[in-house]
């Protein structure tokens, strides 16, 4: 059975989906940045199949801009991490509750 | 034809179990190394897409160094204490209720559309012969999307100021 676009897309969801479900679960920081990588890869595959389907670079062009932004969202973030834990000693994010009434 | 059916099965598999066990473990070093199995796999998705520079990008960018920047972080954030505690949240039978809810309607999506995504099938004019992946990806990026990747540049700037701000004792 040859392999057509809509398998990756549907790899892609279910991909989504997993990291998701990190995201909105976990209670550890770390865990939940590696759970935003999934969701940017997810997003990745989907422009790397619709590139090959279209036949030009312009998806890959945007998978790169998307790499960027998680390279800059995980320096970030880790920094915020490792400032918090300064802070509060915690890596927990329902601990982390200064903003709640 | 055979080979790439194969090939795609194995780095999906690779992808989901990644995945699942980079949300299920307690311990984040194995968290992270669950993490580099996911990101393999879709790096060899990019291959059978023939998008050779990304699959180095992403072999060097995030197995190379995203990954060891995670790995610094939880060696340097003493994460014995979280391991011991709780690994979920309260909310999560609400977040897993409303995923399942989400994963129903692209399901259904899928299912009803699937049908209209059959340009991959009739094979397109691919590159011209003798201009590899990284060649068109680098007039493309240098010309039409020159702007957005000067941006991109001033965005990770931003990151590693920011980044060592965050991260610095006292400024």
């Amino acid at each position: 059975m040859p392999i057509t676009t809509v398998h990756y897309l549907a790899l892609s969801a279910a991909l989504l989906l997993i990291g998701t479900i990190g995201v909105l679960t976990r209670r550890n920081i770390v865990i939940i940045l590696m759970s935003i990588e999934l969701i940017l890869n997810a997003v990745n595959i989907n422009l790397i199949a619709f590139s090959h389907v279209w036949g030009n670079v312009r998806g890959q062009i945007f998978a790169i801009f998307v790499i960027v932004d998680a390279v800059a969202e995980a320096a970030v973030g880790l920094g915020i991490l490792i400032a918090l834990f300064r802070n509060k000693e915690t890596v927990l994010a329902d601990e982390i509750d200064l903003l709640k009434w | 034809m055979l080979t790439d059916t194969i090939l795609f099965y194995i780095f999906a598999v690779m992808v989901l179990v990644g995945g699942i066990m980079t949300i299920t473990r307690r311990n984040a070093i194995h968290s992270a190394l669950s993490l580099i199995t996911s990101l393999l796999g879709v790096a060899g998705l990019y291959l059978l897409q023939q998008a050779e520079f990304l699959f180095a990008v992403q072999i060097v960018l995030y197995v190379g160094g995203i990954m060891v920047l995670f790995l610094f972080v939880i060696m340097l954030v003493n994460l014995d204490q979280a391991a011991k505690q709780r690994q979920f949240n309260r909310q999560w039978l609400v977040a897993l209720a409303a995923v399942a809810v989400v994963a129903v309607e692209i399901g259904y999506f899928m299912y009803r559309g699937g049908a209209s995504i059959h340009i991959a099938d009739v094979p397109l004019p691919g590159a011209p012969a003798g201009v590899g992946n990284t060649e068109m990806i680098a007039d493309s990026l240098f010309g039409e999307y020159l702007l957005p990747f000067e941006v991109a540049s001033i965005l990770l700037l931003v990151a590693v100021v920011g980044s060592v701000v965050m991260a610095k004792k006292r400024i």
